[in-house]
């Protein structure tokens, strides 16, 4: 049987065991004066059974996922002729493969050597097997649960706790998954980086000013070995997000500002989700403007004042990308300023103070801790950002700090890197992940200080 | 027990209701044209108001206020909550104006000025008529920002020596200098509530106000702090109109020279605080004194 039809079948176990739980636990309640007389609630009993029933099978599952096909395998091996083994592990992977491939009716079986022949029907039999005991198993083990549950209801039996506790746990579990799978990635990325800087040591990618990661795709090619030097990248991304910041900073403050102190209730209800709607916006479609409308137009309107911008250049992914942040700094703002309390205000104005006084002198300075967390939030935003840089950034990695040139930014390359052919070990691939956690390691810190900077914020007023 | 305590509250009720009976002009309902006890006027005012109404959006606050402050002197207004004493006290600095929707009508004058003739500068007003919260509200700054917050706004240091010398006497008479002496440029927030509230009087000082409205101004703190405002208060009172708020009677008996009593809205009695604490002239407000709502 597949495994997606055992899913559905333990699920509709569990429901039938929580259906006869619950109906269990009433017929024992009505008798004594209905349900008050039940230790829990019959929905709690239901639950139980239900869980009886599907926790150790699923677990049983779980186990079978992350063990059968290693067990088979091994099984399979070690079935085989000694001398089909091949003695190099590239070799072995290659007979191993076949055999599955032949298994699972990938390859034809004509033509291949009897033994891989027998192997991959001893697979399949093996497979076909496992699938069927499988099923057997967790139907068997579900109904024992079912009925253990089923037995031990009784109208003083606590299920509550018992079902809060199995949540609680199972929460838990969840919370874990998220957290390691997170863990998992960061450690992949730092792997396969320090591998890179095997082939390239670290000071010269770090301090490098040359990036060129042009390398020959075969060893017996001719070509350049690749130069890896990051400045170039890591000064284009500073490029780009400055520009973003310098667009986004003052137009979202501002605006922030206006819909806080100054917009009357109808202008606010209207005007903050539009802000919303706009960082709703998919980032492809901010690139394509940038790199569609913004950049053209800003060649055109810079050959009429006879300056030279190029057709990719980092003022309009800058800019479109600022826009962007707009909503995600005003909305950032607009709450810490409406987090000040109306009472620092009362005191302002009671002092004679005029309403823009009162923003200058007292609002913005004691909002300022959180403002700041803000735009540091959003900095490491228009750092990692990377649909727009890539539509309208352009590819040369020059070293410059005028926004009229192009430049390339680290996201831009790790997607050149990693598109079309690679090898996995080159250092041109892990040059990627050597990129990825540098730039992993600035936002990190950037978001760091700044939800350290918005929780102290936060205490001010507590 | 509970019989006998219902039994005393009972012929507690008996004899009011019969004082009632006693005084048919004035009974608890409140009449439409009811004209407020005691002595509401001052040959020598500060502030006058006159037929003030107070309206939130459609909702009448403040009924036909009539009343003087006289120069220099600590009146109270007392009542229970929600009858509107803070509204009527915020009208004295236009403090309402920050409301969406709050109206006020009717006539009310400082030295003769009306301050809500539509050329008077608000700025000018605030300057002149300070105010101290029920909560207080240093703003994040160190302790000589808060006290130099108002005279900064106003112009009213040319040098730092100045400015420093208006702090330092503010701070002296809200008698907080020699508490905070040392911790100037440590933020005003640190204080203690009681510190906090005298920072407050401190900075309202600054600018030389005439007058002072004081919302229930020791609400937030403990005895201790509060008896060291009430302290203040008397010795502002010297140099200082005060219109003190307070939900506490014996503060008001304490501090006061006349007390106002408020009650839905509408000024009831003002007497001589020691006259409406001993002879209350209308049923309300002994009502009030005597505890039976609040
Ligand atoms: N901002 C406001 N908007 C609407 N109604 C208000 C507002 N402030 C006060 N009120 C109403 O005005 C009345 C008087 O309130 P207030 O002056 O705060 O009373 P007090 O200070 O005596 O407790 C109350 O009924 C209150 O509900
Ligand atoms: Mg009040």
């Amino acid at each position: 049987m597949q495994v997606t039809n055992i899913l559905f079948l333990l699920v509709g176990l569990g429901a039938f065991g929580y259906y006869l739980g619950r109906g269990r636990s009433l017929a024992m309640a009505n008798p004594l004066g209905g349900i008050r007389r039940l230790h829990s609630l019959p929905s709690y009993h239901g639950m139980h059974v239900a869980l009886w029933c599907l926790i150790p099978s699923l677990i049983l599952l779980g186990l079978w996922f992350i063990f059968a096909d290693a067990v088979i395998n091994n099984l399979v091996i070690s079935s085989l002729e000694p001398a089909l083994l091949p003695p190099d592990s590239a070799g072995y992977n290659l007979v191993f493969n076949k055999i599955n491939n032949i298994a699972s009716g990938v390859i034809k079986e004509q033509g291949q050597p009897l033994g891989l022949i027998e192997a991959a029907q001893y697979m399949d039999s093996l497979r076909t097997m496992s699938r069927w005991s499988l099923t057997l198993l967790l139907l068997t083990v579900s109904l024992f649960g079912l009925a253990w549950g089923q037995r031990k209801i009784t109208v003083d039996f606590r299920a509550r706790p018992a079902v809060e506790k199995v949540m609680q746990n199972m929460l838990f579990v969840c919370a874990c998954l998220a957290i390691f799978t997170t863990l998992g990635i960061v450690l992949s990325v730092l792997f396969e980086s320090i591998q890179f800087f095997r082939s390239v040591p670290l000071y010269d990618f770090v301090f490098g000013l040359d990036w060129s990661p042009q390398t020959a795709i075969r060893e017996d090619q001719v070509g350049s070995s690749g130069s890896f030097g990051a400045i170039p990248l890591f000064v284009g991304t500073l490029l780009v997000s400055a520009v973003a910041m310098f667009i986004a900073v003052p137009i979202g403050l501002m605006s922030a500002i206006y819909l806080a102190e100054y917009a009357g209730k109808n202008v606010r209800t209207f005007a903050k989700p539009a802000l919303e709607v706009l960082a709703g916006i998919p980032t492809v479609v901010y690139g394509f403007f940038a790199a569609l409308t913004v950049a053209p137009f800003l060649r055109n309107l810079g050959s009429d004042f006879g300056l030279a911008i190029s057709s990719e250049s980092a003022l309009a992914a800058g800019g479109v990308m600022g826009i962007m942040i707009i909503p995600f700094i005003s909305s950032l703002a607009d709450d810490v300023i409406t987090a000040v309390p109306q009472s620092m205000r009362d005191g302002s104005l009671a002092m004679g103070a005029t309403q823009s006084e009162t923003i200058r002198r007292v609002v913005i300075p004691a909002a300022l801790p959180g403002i700041v967390g803000g735009i540091m939030l959003a900095v490491s935003r228009a750092i990692g950002e990377t649909m727009i840089v890539v539509m309208a950034a352009g590819m040369a990695a020059n070293l410059t700090a005028n926004p009229l040139e192009s430049v390339t930014t680290v996201t831009v390359q790790i997607v050149t890197l990693l598109t079309g052919d690679q090898e996995f070990d080159s250092p041109k691939t892990l040059a990627a992940f050597a990129l990825g956690l540098m730039l992993f390691m600035v936002t990190l810190v950037l978001n760091i200080v700044a939800l350290h900077i918005v929780k102290k914020y936060r205490e001010q007023y507590e | 027990m509970n019989k006998v305590d219902q039994s005393t509250h009972k012929s507690k009720e008996n004899t009011s209701e019969q004082k009632l009976n006693s005084s048919p002009k004035q009974s608890l309902d409140l009449d439409k044209n009811h004209v407020t006890v005691g002595k509401p006027f001052s040959d020598d005012s500060k502030m006058t108001m006159r037929n003030v109404d107070v309206f939130y959006a459609d909702k009448q606050a403040i009924y036909d206020v009539n009343l003087d402050i006289a120069k220099n002197e600590v009146i109270a207004m007392i009542g229970p909550s929600g009858c509107g004493k803070s509204t009527f006290l915020r009208t004295l600095n236009r403090m309402n104006d920050t409301v969406d929707g709050c109206r006020v009508s009717g006539t009310i004058a400082m030295d003769g000025e009306n301050l809500y003739a539509p050329k008077l500068d608000v700025v000018e007003l605030r300057a002149r008529v300070g105010m101290v919260f029920q909560k207080p509200n240093p703003f994040p700054k160190s302790i000589y920002e808060n006290v130099a917050y108002g005279a900064k706004i106003h112009g009213l240091a040319d040098s730092r020596v100045d400015l420093d010398e208006i702090v330092e006497n503010s701070l002296r008479k809200a008698s907080l200098w020699e508490e905070v002496k040392e911790r100037l440029h440590q933020p005003g927030t640190g204080l203690s509530g009681g510190q906090q509230q005298r920072l407050c009087i401190a900075r309202a000082i600054a600018v030389s106000p005439e007058v002072i409205l004081m919302d229930e101004p020791c609400s937030a703190l403990d005895p201790i702090a509060t008896a060291k405002i009430e302290e203040l208060i008397e010795e502002l009172s010297q140099n200082f109109t005060i219109a003190i708020v307070t939900h506490s009677m014996q503060q008001a008996a304490r501090v006061s020279h006349r007390t106002a009593y408020f009650h839905l809205g509408k000024l009831i009695e003002v007497n001589p605080t020691e006259q409406v604490f001993t002879l209350p002239e209308h049923q309300l407000t002994e009502a009030y004194i005597t505890g039976r709502f609040g």
